[in-house]
This record gives C-alpha cells, structure tokens and sequence, in this order.
C-alpha cells in the first residue's frame, strides 16, 4: 500500500473512542438503525450505529438476525460473497426480504463492488475474504458514507465483533419433535467503550413464524397438485444453476 | 378542435395473433394467451366456444379441450408488432405507438393526403395486410381514447363530434376498475351519463383521478394541450464500445438508459408522456420511434418500451449490424409531481442506483433479489431474480404445502451424505415414510460425527406414498454441537442445509 493511502487511512479508518457512544437522539435522528431485541444489548450503541463496521463469526443466523430491524424498518441490506445463505431462514428471523440484495460471487476484485454498495445500501454484509489494506479501505468507506459494514468472518478494524460460542436448538427427539428454538450464545468485544466483552443467549423461533408474503398473483397457483417429483428436482436443479452461474 | 385529431390503428387480439406468429399456429385453432390464471385475450375461434377474457383458465379449458393456450410476453407482442408499426409508417409519417397493437397518428397528415379518412383508413389497412399479412381497423376521433374507441368499431368519427360518439358505450370502457364499479353502483352506467355529471362535483365526489377519466368520457384530449416543448438536454445517450445485439444486453442497456432518463426528468419535477427512442447502428442506419403512453411513465415503463423496442429492431434480420448509440428523449412531459417514483419511495433511490451501479460492474445476473415463493424445501421456497424484474413468486406461498419445514437453514448446501445406523449400515426411508434404523453416525464433507437425536422424514412431494422407490425424503438431524438438514433422492443422503 502506497504511502498517502496508509495516510488516508490514518484520516478516516481509526476509530476515536468518543464516536462509539450514544445517546437517545442517534437512535430518533437515524444515526443508529435498530436491531431486534436481544441483540441491541451486544452493540454498544444499541443499534448498529451507521458509519461503523461490526464483524460477526460463528453463526449465519446471527449475521441473518442482526439485517432484521433495519430491514423491518425500511432499510436497506445487500449480502456480498455469499451464494449458499439461506434466505428463508433469513425471512423467518424477520429480515423483509423485499430489501435485501443477494451478490453472490462479486468476482476476482470485489473492492469495487462493496464500495458502490457502500454508496447507497445503509448495510452490507461482507462474507468474501479481503486482504487487510482492501477491508481498512472498505471500512472507512463505510464510515464515510454512513452505511453499517458486517463482516462475515474476522475484520482487521471491526469497530465491535460478536462470536457466536454455540448453537444450539431445540432437542429432537426421534421423530416426534422438530427444530423450533434456537439459542445463540454470543460474545461482543471491540474498542473503545465497545471493548467491554458481554455476554447474551439470544433465542430465536419462540412465537409462530408469520412470513410477510410479496403482493402479487402466483404465476400458476394449481400447480402443487400436479408438480411431480422430477418438476420439483428440476425447478431446484434450475434454481441451484441460477444460484451458482459464475459472476 | 381539428389539430387534435387522432387517427389510431388497432389489430384486433394482437397478443393472441403475436402468439401464433411466433409460434406458428394456426387460425383455425381456438386460441387464448393467459397472465397467470386469467384469459388477457383470446382468438375468434375460442371466442365461438364461448371463451371470454377474465376467464379462468380452468374453466377455459372444461368449456373448450381443444384449447391452446400461451403465457402472455408483453416482449413478444412488441417485437412481431414493429413491422406493422413501419407499414403504418410508410404512408403516415410520425406515428406513435401506444402499445404492442395499437398506434396513433395525426390525423391531418395521412387525411389531406388521402383526401378523405375513410379513404386514408382503407388504404394503411391494406398497406398493414399486404406488408405483413396483419388485420388492422382504424378509427379517428378528436382524442386518444375516443380514438381508439373507433378503432375498435371500425369507424370514423366526424370532427367534433366524438363526446356523441362516446355517449352510448358503457361506463366499463374507461379503464379504472373500481371508478367504473363505482360508477355502476349509482346508476350511471353510460359514459354519456358519467360526462353530464358536472366536473366539480365528480373531483368532489370521486377525487382528483376520476376527473382524468371524466375528461375521457366528455371526449376531451387527455391532458390539457401544453405546447411546451421539453428542453433537448433532458434527453439521455449512450454510446456503446460493444455494439448492442443481443436482447439481453439491450434489456440491460434499456434500464440503465431509463433509470438516467427518469431521474433527469425528476430532477425538474417532470415525467415522460411521450417518449422517442433513437438507435444508430454500427453501419450507421438510424432507427426512431416514439411510444406515447396514457399515464406518465415511470422507470420502469421507460425500461420496458425501450427493451420492447430493441428486441423489435434486432429480431428484424433488416439490421444488418448492432446498436451503437442509443438515445432516449422525451418528447412530451408533464408535470411529474402526481407521479410516484417508479417502483420505489424516494428513500430507496439511492439503494436502486447503488444496485444498478453493481449490475453494470457484474452484468444484470450478479444481483440478486429473493422472492418468497410456494414449496416445501428451503430452496424450492425462495426464487432468486436478478435485480430489477419482477418479483412474481412462481407458485402460490399462500397454498398449505404439507410436509413444509417448521424452520429452515440458514447455510443451504448440496453435499452428498452418509447416514448410518449402529451398525454400520446406511439408513433408508420406508415406503410407509419411515426411517428403516435409527441413525447413529452422519458423514459429510469429510467429517464424521455422532447423530444424537433426528426428526422427520417429511415428504419432499406429494406422491411420496406412491409404489415408488425412488421417493424423496427430509429429515433433521442433530449432532452434539450441530443441526443439519438432509434429503434422500434416488436413494442417496444428501446434506442440503446447516442449522448455523
């Protein structure tokens, strides 16, 4: 990395600890974007403040949790490098799919991709490696244009970083039981007033799962009465291609 | 009055006639094109078996056997459609297409030259048979809507006369639902009698849209006439350093183009009722046509009559090489305050243009919007588009999917499996939807590890009692720090998601 970036760096991707506290106005002014219950006592702002980068580790329901009360809130969440999510699962921990974007494979230079999401989508969740010069960048991309940067997996300047230490469900019981509840222990730390390490069992599946459903008439509704089993292989099997065509 | 005469020429069933074209079929069968369940439009053979449009397809289909049906492709109406459009245009300059079917022209031109309407009308109609064997009818009247009215029977109303000419038809003709059911509830069944109801009291009465469509049944243009003539900047260009050939790459150009042409448009509180489309092509041919549309067009009808336009002028095997400029210019406007910002609030434009920007970096399939669809698997009920189309679930999610997971994984997978029991056999699934040993140890992707507890099968489809050995199954399984979810096809595990 040349020298004036290291300086640019120095200008806009270190933390000061006073930024990472707040006050009752972040959240009613939008500096701070909600999360749902539990999870705002991890965060030091009770929210995820815009402008900061938080890295998660251990667990995609946790990533897919922390998307939801933006999202429910009229936010903006694109995921990046992350073709296997499971974006039911997200919908069922309360993310509104209908503003959520899926970049599955930003290809060989991802940077530019990030950036221009960092543009104008208010979080990005990141699950692609990058090398560190690239992630310090990002993030003070982030912080200049006042979107929350999620970083799957480690982050070399994560403003706060919560470990899932387990998952765990509901137990089976042989066929007469199915997973309903699931319980994430998570650990946060970071810098600055972040740095307090806390501790938080979130759980998530309690009530019945109510899925918001897209307006719109079904293109062919009569069509799991006749769907055989090699419709249904072949509509996964086209569905998987989509998925995984090469970016 | 005279300089707002309009002379509109409409092919009758044009979505049903594109259909056969494309497809070949033949006039003798009964045909109808379907949107999702419902009948959008049929032949004159299906209409003699008693098919209607709104017609659900099932009851189509019991009342006529023999009945072909297509799904309905707005693109496909407008590529088949643009050789009628040039006929009409080689003997009436300036045409403007209102959709895939009908066009509308200033009457004057074609009615001076021809020396009379009747005379100009028998002459395109000919002129549109022999060129491309299409059936047209021409009406002319003092406004679109009266227009196309006439068009549809045939005739030719005489100049000033058009508010009588509408007086008879029925309320049902004005293309606002729940104002004709309004309407028809207080006995005003008419759209004379809809037109002698004083304007004040139908802005009062009804509100502010219902006076556009009062103007409409009185005969009156449109929109009041402003003569302002957009300023030439407002149009958008775009020159491409790979000439555009193929659809896709015109679908895509199409939206970028129009998202750049809307927002200049928005900027100055402005939206587009007519709008010219301009190509030059790499042998430097120069193609234009204008759309003009009812409504002021949003993004994404920008995008969708310039992706039509495209695809008609490259499926022409005339071109004979791609496009390299691409203009888009309004050539009406309106003020756009009343209009709505396209698919999305005013928040959300700055996450459309960031998406955009991504797609242009990654081609249109890199971003991907989910939609929540019918299905039982974790993957059948979600159907990824690329960002940008519509977001139309392929099955109904509302329909009761038995055998549908209570929760689903948040990490999809599509690894092969090993499931066994204590003793080191594979587990199976019965035919009676049981699993054949308790199942004590899973393999997947190298890692071996103790099941500790399971659940399920559940049937994967609906036929899963049928005497059939290669039926498919889903079970949970549960290891001491891990969930998983399996699926057995052809008699095989396979890992398709993990509980992370």
């Amino acid at each position: 990395m040349s020298r004036s970036a290291t300086a640019s760096l120095a200008a806009f991707g270190v933390n000061r600890a006073s930024e990472l506290t707040s006050t009752t106005t972040d959240h009613t002014t939008g500096r701070v974007l909600p999360v749902r219950g539990e999870l705002a006592d991890l965060l030091p702002w009770g929210g995820l403040r815009r402008g900061s980068t938080v890295s998660v580790g251990g667990s995609t329901s946790l990533l897919l949790a922390l998307l939801a009360g933006a999202t429910a809130d009229g936010c903006w969440a694109a995921v990046v490098g992350l073709p296997q999510v499971g974006v039911l699962a997200a919908a069922e921990l309360g993310v509104s799919v209908q503003r959520l974007a899926l970049v599955p494979r930003p290809g060989a230079d991802p940077g530019p991709v990030i950036a221009a999401l960092l543009d104008g989508i208010d979080l990005v969740a990141v699950a692609c490696p990058l090398p560190p010069s690239l992630a310090r960048r990002l993030t003070a991309r982030a912080r200049q244009r006042r979107a929350v940067l999620i970083a799957f997996g480690s982050w070399p300047s994560a403003d706060v970083e919560l470990t899932a230490e387990s998952v765990r469900w509901n137990p089976l019981d042989d066929g007469a039981e199915t997973l309903r509840r699931q319980e994430i222990s998570v650990r946060s730390g970071g810098r600055g007033s972040a740095g307090k390490p806390k501790h938080v069992l979130l759980t998530f599946g309690e009530e019945e799962i109510e899925l918001p459903l897209v307006a719109g008439e079904p293109a062919e509704s009569d069509e799991p009465v006749d769907a055989g089993p090699d419709e249904v292989d072949e509509l996964a099997a086209k569905r998987a291609t989509t998925r995984d065509r090469p970016a | 009055m005279k300089d707002t005469r309009l002379l509109a020429i409409w092919c009758p069933d044009w979505p049903v006639v594109a259909a056969c074209t494309a497809t070949g079929t033949g006039q003798h069968v009964p045909v109808a094109v379907l949107d999702g369940n419902e009948i959008v439009s049929t032949s004159a053979v299906a209409r003699a078996e008693g098919i209607r449009r709104a017609m659900r397809k099932r009851l189509a289909e019991s009342m006529c056997p023999e009945l072909v049906t297509f799904e309905h492709d707005p693109q496909r109406d407008a590529r088949f459609f643009e050789p009628v459009a040039e006929a009409v245009e080689e003997l009436a300059p300036g045409i403007e297409v209102v959709q895939p079917g009908l066009v509308a022209v200033p009457a004057q031109g074609p009615v001076s030259y021809f020396s009379s309407a009747e005379q100009a009308a028998e002459r395109i109609v000919d002129h549109i048979a022999t060129r491309t064997g299409a059936e047209a009818q021409v009406g002319v009247a003092d406004s679109l809507f009266a227009a196309t009215k006439a068009a549809h029977c045939n005739v030719i109303v005489p100049p000033s006369r058009t508010a009588e000419f509408l007086r008879p038809l029925g309320v049902h003709e004005l293309d606002a639902p729940e104002l004709v059911d309004l309407l028809r509830r207080l006995g005003l069944k008419t759209l004379g009698a809809f037109a002698d109801v004083p304007e004040n009291a139908v802005a009062s009465r009804f509100g502010g849209p219902a006076t556009r469509q009062h103007r409409l049944a009185r005969g009156l243009p449109e929109r009041p006439l402003d003569k302002r003539k957009p300023a030439p900047e407002l149009a958008v260009a775009e020159t491409f350093d790979d000439p555009v050939e193929r659809i896709d790459a015109a679908a895509f150009a199409a939206k970028i183009l129009s998202e750049r042409l809307h927002e200049n448009l928005a900027n100055r509180g402005l939206a587009c009722t007519r709008l010219g489309i301009h190509a030059r092509t790499e042998n430097d041919e120069e193609l234009h046509r204008v759309w003009r549309a009812a409504e002021p067009l949003t993004p994404r009808g920008i995008a969708d009559r310039v992706r039509w336009q495209l695809d008609g002028w490259l499926t022409r095997e005339r071109l004979t090489s791609g496009i390299r400029t691409l203009t888009l210019e309004p050539v009406e406007v309106v003020n756009g305050t009343a209009l709505q910002l396209g698919l999305w609030g005013h928040d959300d434009e700055r996450a459309v243009r960031a998406l955009l920007h991504v797609q242009g970096l990654l081609g249109p399939d890199g971003v991907l919007t989910p939609v929540l669809d019918g299905g039982r698997g974790p993957k059948e009920r979600v159907k990824l588009v690329p960002w940008g189309d519509e977001r139309v679930p392929a099955r109904n999610p509302d329909h009761p999917w038995p055998g549908r997971l209570s929760r689903a994984p948040a990490t999809l997978a599509d690894d092969p499996a090993v499931l066994k029991d204590a003793d080191g056999n594979e587990v199976g699934v019965t035919g009676r939807l049981e699993l054949t040993a308790q199942p004590k140890s899973l393999a997947v992707k190298g890692r071996t590890q103790e099941v500790t507890a399971w659940a399920g099968p559940w049937p994967v489809d609906e036929r899963w009692w049928a005497p059939d050995p290669h039926r498919a199954a889903r079970i949970q399984v549960q290891t001491p720090d891990q969930a998983f979810l399996l699926i057995r096809r052809d008699q095989r595990w396979f890992l398709e998601g993990v509980y992370d």
